[in-house]
């Protein structure tokens, strides 16, 4: 039995193609099917080329061979809008499902803090929150685990190149989404989160700042030693991830200044915060996998 | 130029933007006693919010003395005449706060995005038009793109619902043409009904100027602040903008003595510093720098001992824009780590 779980992308735009060129180099996923729903698509006809199995009439398209090619596991890269009936008909036969949308129906999965317990739980849908999310969160969570933050406040900026027409007309859920996963994963007691949109010429790093209150007074040595561990574990997955400056102290305030530079595959190399989010569900579905093959999990039994 | 007869809407900023200059700290009292005082001297409109607009409390920008909404229910309720607005940058702020506002009674909402981002303000223009305020779409560091660009911008704006545009000049750049320019492509182009504004900020001395160009150009709504309390250099003094407004006989409805009044015995007092052309406002005007990035360098300068005229500059060469403030302890940080002084 091969270790590689089988994947399905959905949606093939700038994030799907991004991840189709990742899961290429993937040890733990083979990409099976990438679907859309646009005949013209850019992405498909890559995947396509690739030797990958497309359809443009969406999840519909592939249903019927879910179990045939042995699907596990599913990437939305489309829009809250169709997530959930996505997620409904994919988990009715077994797959699980990383959701790339704001839709946000199962738990909020930032990998270096989370992952391992919704894998072992065997979480049939997560979702990877915001760039911004999973930029910064991490770092958030450096600190709490630490000691207690009262208030977690990221303001990622990224360049106006690499904000697509989604987010851009609900920005809101951005905000909303980011501050809610601030307190629910990075543990701050209450949080808020603030992205600044910048349309220089070359295109700018994304950048994110994370400030965090803490209720004592800050353990300097102990942050910024479980800073620094944290940016390891982040750099498992998405090298260019950078401390700039920080953690700085200021009373009970701690401060950290971050530059994400993504990978480069499809996305440039500035789009920092769609290369995090494509790496992190790459990362999410790698540890499905591996799980699965150290049988710590088992996948739903099918006939 | 010949301004006899044109009417102008007269916006006060001193509670908004003012909030820069204060650090957010304006107490509940002084905010009473000067919109107060604007009303009785019949400025129609006024702005209360935190500095960065509704939503903006947080460590990056400076946590307010009190909640825009406690600021609203304090003011809302003391105006005879003069409606009041608040200002929201999407990002910072969100349509949640958008309804507070409306529910604390505001009759203007203020939509405020960087000059080539504004399709991120679809949903809070649609909301408030929705709403059937009063609503403006707001085209910030309008001096970094061409007038071509800000008029497709503000197409956008106008199409999502907005009823007035402005230009907004947040560094203190423009000289007198570029508004010409801005203004008058604008009014050629966008619908006649559409109200255009200019926001301008005093940190070349061109504030008054450039006031009366974007008038002559037929913008009818114009920002400024009473004793010029804003960001930077302040905003276009109201009580001199008045003055020359009476002198050139356009209609503007405010009582000029007692608009000066409220700015030597309310507003001066309140002033943390004196707003003025000091070096670093000057260098935010020249440099092309979002205007309240003035005090954050100043703090940097102090903790880190970069000056703040040289972070400042490189800000600009950086091209950033409104709402950066957490890139400025960065470069100061990177800065003072390349001299060798931390």
């Amino acid at each position: 039995m091969s270790k590689k779980l089988k994947a399905v992308i959905i949606g093939p735009g700038n994030i799907g193609t991004d991840l189709l060129m990742k899961i290429m180099r993937s040890d733990w996923v083979e990409l099976v099917w990438m679907v859309g729903i646009d005949p013209d698509s850019a992405g498909l006809k890559r995947a396509a080329e690739l030797g990958i199995k497309i359809s443009t009439s969406g999840v519909d398209g592939m249903l019927d061979k879910v179990i045939e090619d042995d699907i596990r596991i599913a990437f939305d890269a489309t829009s809250a809008y169709v997530h959930a009936e996505n997620s409904r008909k994919l988990n009715e036969f077994g797959v699980i499902m990383i959701d790339l949308t704001p839709a946000a129906i199962g738990p909020y999965c930032i990998p270096p803090v989370n992952l391992k317990q919704h894998a072992e739980k065997l979480e049939m849908n997560v979702n990877m929150v915001t760039c911004g999310g999973q930029a910064t969160i991490p770092m958030v969570a450096a600190v709490s685990q630490v000691q207690e933050v009262e208030y977690g406040e990221i303001i990622a900026t990224v360049s106006s190149r690499s904000v697509g027409p989604g987010t851009r007309q609900n920005i809101d859920e951005f905000t909303r989404t980011t501050s809610g996963a601030v307190e629910k994963v990075g543990g701050a007691k209450k949080g808020k989160a603030i992205i600044v949109i910048n349309p220089a010429e070359p295109p700018l790093m994304m950048r994110d700042t994370i400030h965090c209150l803490t209720k004592e007074t800050p353990d300097q040595a102990k942050i910024t030693e479980s800073v620094h561990n944290m940016v390891k574990e982040v750099q498992k997955y998405v090298p260019g991830y950078k401390l700039v400056n920080g953690p700085v102290f200021d009373g009970n305030k701690v401060s950290i200044f971050m530059e994400v530079k993504g990978l480069g595959d499809f996305l440039p190399d500035y789009a920092g915060n769609l290369d995090i989010m494509t790496a992190a569900a790459l990362r999410t579905a790698e540890m499905f996998a591996e799980e699965t093959y150290n049988q710590t999990i088992k996948l739903p039994a099918r006939a | 130029m010949d301004l006899k007869g044109k009417k102008v809407t007269l916006h006060d900023m001193s509670l908004r933007d003012g909030m820069h200059a204060k650090r957010h700290q304006i107490s509940i009292e002084q905010m009473i006693a000067v919109a107060t005082g604007l009303d009785e001297a019949g400025i129609p409109l006024i702005e209360v919010t935190h500095g960065d607009g509704l939503g903006g409390a947080s460590l990056n920008y400076g946590f307010p003395a009190h909640t825009d909404e406690e600021y609203l229910n304090a003011v809302v309720p003391k105006m005879k005449n003069a409606k009041v607005s608040a200002l929201l940058l999407p990002g910072i702020g969100t349509v949640d706060h958008l309804k507070m506002a409306r529910d604390c009674g505001v009759h203007t909402i203020r939509v405020a995005t960087h000059c080539t981002e504004a399709d991120v303000s679809e949903q809070h223009i649609g909301m408030a038009a929705k709403m059937q305020l009063d609503t403006v779409g707001f085209l910030m560091m309008a001096h970094m793109v061409s007038a071509e660009k800000i008029l497709e911008q503000a197409k956008l704006m106008e199409s999502y619902g907005a009823n007035c545009i402005y230009c907004t000049d947040s560094a203190g750049f423009m000289l007198p043409d570029e508004v010409t320019q801005k203004i008058s492509l604008l009014r050629a182009e966008l619908n006649p009904a559409t109200e255009l504004g200019f926001h301008g900020h005093h940190n070349m001395g061109m504030a008054i100027a450039n006031s009366l160009a974007a008038v002559d150009a037929g913008a009818n709504r114009i920002d400024g602040s009473v004793a010029g309390l804003g960001a930077g250099a302040g905003n276009t003094p109201l009580e001199v903008f008045v003055a020359v407004l009476d002198r050139m006989q356009a209609i503007h409805g405010v009582d000029l003595y007692k608009i000066m009044d409220v700015a030597e015995d309310l507003v001066v007092p309140l002033m943390d510093h004196p707003i003025r052309v000091d070096r670093d406002a000057l260098t935010l005007g020249y440099a092309g720098v979002y205007s309240s990035f003035l005090l954050f360098a100043q703090r940097a300068e102090a903790k880190y001992g970069i000056q703040a005229r040289d972070i400042l500059v490189e800000l600009g060469r950086r091209g950033t824009v409104g709402g950066q403030e957490d890139m400025i302890e960065d470069l100061a940080l990177t800065m003072a780590k390349e001299k060798g002084l931390i």
